[in-house]
């Protein structure tokens, strides 16, 4: 059986739920046998719940008497060390922002292609398909080297439940040299804000937000949708929202089950980054705004009035 | 102070891409760029470059011979000179273009820093800076939206979700993938344009620089439009309050929420 290794993501202490469709992916059909890396946190703590998700093994990661966190470097190449000790045919990652770093690092190590930001995997053809030209096209691509290495586009791969029965290991890489790039500080977000990239809902406003106090409507509406906020590149670039809650070709890639864009016209660069949601409502008070020919849904009529009632609406059908 | 920009020649990103065959788009009638990242790249290293107060900017690109024409503009903003590497591969695999890209610098000079784009928009690999670092064995730190450079260090930070930022330090010197937020790059004046088209770009073959035939990971076997929704179904409800109802009935009913 094809062994297929994966590194987790946790959270405070807990497994991130985007990784169970990064799981999901790794798996096939149930072709392969999966192990997961853990770096943060206990792997004790995480086994019930990758277990639930096909994972046999859980392997906690380490860097002999340093810390495995203070640099994507050591991450990487304790990867690379693990790839060679469980004899791994294929090594997975979600396309984060560390993942992409530590995934860009792994492939430059093992010097193996890099298959990045898939959306799905055909272990028996051995190809996968990924995004080309922001968006445009869809490339089918082969699964070369050994090992194959590649990264899953967060909420690209519906998660399915498959327990088996898991047991914990630790594995001390050997990384004998210092890390070249080390981690000094961690700035927490100003706000708590949930990462667009991997909320399974995204509330959206464009340029007629009109102040940056506007997004406090959205965000009511998002905590009762369970969303994180976006922003399109016009109001970012007004001074509305910080670029990191910019959606689009120079901002996020977002694959969220439902999008719901307010005040957005529907601009190429905006669609090449929140095109694979699997549903897209808009709302905008122009009947022949170019968004309603490319979306599902749409609410004609003013965001300023829409919105709020839509959070209303919402909180009272939660409530029943 | 000697900085070399990997900048790529790639389709603009509003022009449409027309698929031909399997696996190929039509070129024809397209319009290249600078990869966007690569700007922000270039912006940085002239203004490292204008502090300092002597060295050079150089591009690297590998590319088609019609890439020259894309390097003029990363010229005009302020670059002294390029370097081309022939490929006519569209879908150049990293490994090859990172090879290509050390071997082309290399023989050029000794890098004080080198600067990338975080991805190219065609293909979104978002790995040459990681190889290109290996190649040299320098330290890399990629989607940098800020950067500091002092006495042989090199401070960049990263976004690392949900507004939470990375500071990473490395020695210079180092490779940096650049994107929006490191900097506003310049708009080139008229003058600059006019300059640039004497600015000189060196050729070279693959085979000069001794790299291999590319292999053939990059390539896609299929490319396939991503086909567009047709039209949204409209809410018609005669109040919003009807409207936004039947949404979220229309939602719930088939399980999105
Ligand atoms: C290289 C490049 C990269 C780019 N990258 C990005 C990117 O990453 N992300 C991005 O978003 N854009 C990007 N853009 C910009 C993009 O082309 C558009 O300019 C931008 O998306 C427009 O933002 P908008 O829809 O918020 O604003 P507008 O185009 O101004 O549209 C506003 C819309 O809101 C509607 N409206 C107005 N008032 C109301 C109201 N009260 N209620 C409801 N609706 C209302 C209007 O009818 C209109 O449709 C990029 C452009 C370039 C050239
Ligand atoms: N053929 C190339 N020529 C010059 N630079 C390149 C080339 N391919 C990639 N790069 C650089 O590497 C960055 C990331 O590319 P990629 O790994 O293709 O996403 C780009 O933004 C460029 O700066």
């Amino acid at each position: 059986m094809p062994k297929t290794g994966v590194l987790i993501e946790t959270e405070n202490g807990g497994v991130k739920a985007i990784n169970y469709g990064l799981l999901t992916a790794a798996m096939g059909n149930k072709e392969n046998e999966v192990i997961a890396f853990i770096t943060q946190n206990d792997a004790a703590e995480a086994k019930d719940d990758l277990a639930a998700y096909g994972v046999s093994k859980v392997v906690q990661l380490k860097v002999g008497s340093g810390d495995i966190n203070s640099s994507p470097d050591l991450c990487a190449r304790a990867l690379a060390a693990a790839v060679e000790e469980f004899e791994l045919d294929h090594i997975a990652g979600l396309a984060t922002a560390p993942g992409r770093d530590i995934f860009g690092r792994l492939g430059a190590i093992l010097d193996v292609p890099l298959v990045s930001d898939i959306q799905s995997i055909d272990y028996g053809a051995e190809t996968a398909v990924k995004s080309h030209f922001s968006g445009k096209t869809m490339a089918t691509v082969k699964l070369e080297g050994s090992p194959v290495v590649f990264t899953v586009r967060p909420n690209a791969v519906d998660p399915v439940e498959n327990p088996v029965d898991a047991e914990t290991a630790e594995f001390n890489a050997d990384v004998a040299d210092g890390p070249k790039v080390t981690v000094k500080e961690v700035k927490a977000s100003q706000q708590d804000k949930m990462e667009l990239t991997e909320a399974p809902v995204i509330i959206t406003g464009g340029r007629p937000i009109g102040a940056p106090d506007n997004y406090k409507m959205l965000d009511e509406c998002a905590e009762v949708l369970g969303a994180a906020v976006g922003a399109s590149r016009a109001s970012v670039d007004a001074g509305f929202a910080p670029h990191s809650m910019q959606v689009g070709q120079t901002g996020k890639t977002v694959s969220p089950n439902l999008y719901i864009a307010c005040g957005v016209s529907g601009a190429v660069q905006h669609f090449a980054g929140m095109k694979t949601s699997k549903v897209i409502v808009a709302i905008n008070n122009d009947k022949d705004a170019p968004i309603f020919e490319k979306c599902d849904y749409g609410i004609i009529g003013d965001m300023f009035e829409v919105v709020p009632v839509l959070t209303e609406v919402l909180k009272a059908s939660e409530e029943k | 102070m000697q900085v070399y920009v990997c900048a790529k020649h790639v389709p603009d990103t509003a022009a449409n891409i027309k698929i031909k065959g399997e696996n190929d788009y039509d070129t024809t009638g397209l319009k290249f760029v600078v990869n966007p990242y690569d700007e922000y790249g270039l912006e940085e290293a002239v203004r490292l470059v204008e502090k300092a107060g002597k060295g050079e900017v150089v591009i690297v690109t590998v590319g088609p011979a019609q890439a020259a024409n894309t390097m003029r503009s990363a010229l005009a903003m302020g670059a002294a000179r390029g370097i081309l590497v022939k490929s006519d591969d569209k879908f150049l695999d990293s490994r090859t273009a990172a090879r290509a890209l050390k071997a082309a610098i290399e023989k050029d000079g000794s890098p004080d820093m080198i600067f990338t784009g975080k991805t190219s928009v065609d293909t979104e690999g978002s790995q040459t800076p990681y190889r290109v670092a290996r190649e040299f064995d320098f330290p890399v730190a990629n989607e940098i939206s800020a950067l500091e450079i002092q006495d042989g260090k090199a401070t960049a930070e990263r976004e690392i979700g949900g507004g939470a930022r990375e500071v990473l330090e490395m020695s210079t010197p180092c490779v940096i993938g650049a994107t929006k937020g490191l900097n506003e790059p310049r708009y080139p004046k008229f003058p600059d344009i006019m300059k640039a088209k004497k600015k000189e770009i060196k050729e070279f073959e693959l085979a000069d620089l001794g790299i291999d035939a590319p292999a053939s990971d990059g390539a896609p076997v299929k490319l396939e439009p991503v086909p567009e929704r047709s039209g949204a179904k409209i809410m018609q409800g005669g109040s919003v309050r009807e409207s936004v109802e039947e949404l979220v009935k229309t939602l719930k009913d088939s399980k999105v929420l």
